[in-house]
């Protein structure tokens, strides 16, 4: 053999040169819509901290408050079938992308009308029609997937469809995520098999109470980690839903248009703790005091009021309007029946009872249709 | 028909499921330029290309999380571990991922993959190449496990698990790969997943046993002198507690063979449910022929480890006497 064919599969040595710049706003109603959506995730998680304290959701819970402009600003950038895949703190992004609040809500409660059948709970959203892949409770074990979901777009539409690679995967991560080796794996072969896929670290500083500093090396320059698999990264202020987009929007473009994977590091801050019952001895409370000064809502706000003629009666009527919508989901969700027993051995397998056929049925279901 | 090796009757399936459905890719480390570390994608890489005959970096978890995503993705992913040792790091893929994405959507997601890993000792190689670990993915809700005995087995179940909906692990033991050839139909055709095959017929003893291991009960069996039932499981989960139930109440004596540690492992709960659903049938206590509970050990003491027809004999002639 004169030559052996591996032209394929050979990684590039090199970091590509990307100048990016950014991307142009849309209209105002669409800006409009984006603080819609902030106002209903900050009301929604409010109201998901209540139901939790009452009683109503059980299991661990984690809130999305002061994130709301990652989702929404990185979402808003790409096309409604571009693939999502997240962590476990995740109602945000189900809502960005379009999930009902009632469905998310009933999933926590553990009702049937929940978008898992309330079987899942907080941290795993899922909405099959809005191509969002789910919430996973194993940190950083996502990643993979979205690896996964963006080679699955990218042999549709080059090799099943002969032409070019036209989507992006959103791959989720908190800061706690890039410590896990998955990630890594991840980050290899998404560089190495040119992956349209955009890892998008929030660092919210905390991996539930470990500093970032305290858990990671290189923390000022996470790009390190990410030019050692031949991605590209940015840094963008994901308390700014505008600056969010504009980068996102052109980053986005970029890995569709090239077929290659991204990191964008959105710089944010979570204001409450990591789950329901986190006491926060690891910061100051004079530390998120300063942080929620430099709220991503109020920042639209005032950004609407100051450029696109958004008054103080319009904030107003879009509160009084997402109050409504998640009061009703409230109540939606409190009536929608409890996920009934004879769930239980439904959907572990796609046309089978249980691991052991004939012997798991559970005895009180047994005559029952299956 | 040809006469083929169970790795050949594998390469076989692969082949005419990649021709017929172009949803399916393979993914693996050395799978293609090199053909696979036991050469079972041998010539795939030639004849379908680098696009479906993926040769990933040597990075389990890494792998096994994107066949999920593939899956997920809607294609057909065939993924490829070398050693069952090297599950390990594909662990939480496969257990907290892989088998439950399913459940998680509720219905809403399916991932219908087939983990092919190359099963159990007898080629002389250490631990972590030589492990029977299918006890342990058994235990896991939400997986099908397959291991074929015979060339013939091998390729109707592996279509059988790419066409099936669910993830399906298919544990190919590598003792058996090149051990024998048997005629293999040529034309595609379906093993189910889900029922044991009755390997012979017999009235005195139901022998239970699954991949390499069932040619050792074979053995066994020409050298004792009585009537022995011999189910080979073909499907480890989901588990075919009919067949092995009508053959104990018809035999009464049962001995369960396998390769992986005895404490916890297959045979016990074989065992339990022999009990459970044949109780009063029963003339002895069902008698479990193991590997044993310790480390697979290095190749020179391999074959004392792994059951072999006198051990199974033993236990034959026991059982009867009892």
């Amino acid at each position: 053999m004169d030559k052996i064919e591996t032209e394929q599969n050979m990684a590039s040595t090199e970091l590509p040169h990307v100048q990016l710049g950014k991307a142009p706003l849309p209209e105002s109603p669409i800006l409009l819509g984006w603080l819609r959506q902030m106002l209903l995730i900050r009301e929604f998680e409010v109201r998901t901290m209540q139901a939790y304290q009452n009683r109503l959701i059980g299991g661990f819970c984690h809130v999305y408050i002061g994130q709301e402009a990652v989702a929404v600003g990185s979402i808003a950038a790409v096309n409604p079938d571009d693939p999502i895949v997240l962590a476990y703190r995740c109602h945000g992004h189900a809502l960005a992308r379009g999930m009902d609040p009632k469905y998310c809500m009933a999933e926590m409660f553990g009702r049937i009308g929940g978008c898992a059948k309330g079987k899942g709970g907080s941290m795993h959203m899922f909405d099959a029609p809005h191509h969002l892949y789910g919430g996973h409770g194993i940190v950083g074990a996502q990643t993979p997937l979205g690896a996964g979901l963006a080679f699955a777009t990218k042999y549709e539409d080059e090799v099943l469809h002969d032409g070019k690679s036209q989507h992006v995967t959103l791959c989720y991560l908190g800061d706690g995520a890039i410590n896990q080796g998955a990630f890594y794996e991840a980050m290899n072969l998404a560089g190495l098999f040119n992956l349209p896929v955009i890892f998008i670290l929030e660092n919210n500083r905390y991996s539930m109470g470990t500093a970032i500093e305290r858990g990671t090396t290189m923390a000022s320059e996470l790009h390190t980690k990410s030019a050692a698999h031949g991605i590209n990264h940015a840094i963008v202020d994901g308390k700014d839903v505008v600056s969010m987009y504009q980068s996102f929007k052109s980053i986005a473009d970029w890995c569709r248009e090239e077929s290659r994977p991204f990191f964008v590091e959105a710089q944010t801050y979570r204001y409450k703790g990591h789950s329901m019952s986190d006491p926060r001895k690891y910061r100051t409370r004079e530390e998120e005091a300063r942080e929620e000064g430099s709220d991503c809502i109020d920042r639209l706000e005032k950004f609407l009021c100051d450029e696109h003629d958004l008054t103080t009666d319009g904030i107003k009527q879009l509160t009084r309007q997402v109050k409504t919508q998640v009061r009703e989901a409230v109540d939606w969700a409190k009536n929608s029946p409890e996920t009934p027993m004879d769930e239980l051995y439904k959907d572990v397998y796609v046309d089978h009872w249980g691991p052991f056929t004939g012997t798991s049925k559970p005895e009180m279901l047994q005559g029952e249709d299956e | 028909m040809a006469n083929l090796t169970l790795v050949q009757a594998i390469n076989l399936a692969l082949i005419q499921e990649m021709e017929k459905d172009d949803r399916v890719l393979l993914l693996g480390e050395d799978i293609g330029l090199n053909g696979g570390v036991f050469r079972a994608t041998e010539g795939l890489f030639q004849r379908f290309g680098g696009d479906r005959v993926v040769d990933a970096p040597l990075a389990e978890s890494g792998i096994m999380g994107t066949a999920i995503g593939l899956a997920m993705g809607g294609l057909r992913p065939i993924p490829e571990i070398q050693f069952e040792g090297f599950l390990g790091p594909a662990f939480d893929q496969l257990t907290n991922q892989c088998a439950r994405i399913h459940s998680r959507t509720r219905g809403g997601l399916t991932c219908p993959l087939v983990l092919r890993v190359p099963v159990g000792g007898g080629i002389h190689a250490p631990e972590h190449h030589s492990d029977s670990p299918e006890a342990i993915y058994t235990h896991t809700p939400g997986l099908k496990i397959v291991m074929p005995s015979s060339p013939y087995d091998a390729k109707g179940l592996l279509i059988s698990a790419i066409r099936d909906p669910d993830p399906v692990i298919f544990f190919e033991p590598k003792r058996i790969y090149r051990a024998f050839r048997e005629e293999v139909p040529e034309d595609e055709y379906l093993v189910p997943i889900g029922e044991a095959r009755t390997v012979c017929k017999g009235e005195e003893l139901t022998m239970v046993s699954w991949g390499a291991t069932v040619m050792q009960c074979m053995n066994a069996i020409e050298q004792v002198d009585c009537s022995i039932e011999l189910i080979d499981l073909r499907t480890i989960s989901p588990i075919d507690m009919e067949t092995i139930t009508n053959s104990v109440r018809k035999t009464g004596r049962c001995v369960v063979v396998h390769e992986a540690p005895k404490t916890a492992g297959l045979g016990a709960e074989i065992a339990a449910s022999v009990m459970e659903n044949c109780f009063l049938h029963l003339e002895a206590p069902v008698q479990r022929v193991c590997g044993f509970d310790t480390i697979m050990p290095y190749y020179k003491l391999e074959l004392e480890y792994l059951p072999d027809a006198e051990r199974i004999g033993k236990a034959i002639v026991e059982t009867l006497a009892y």
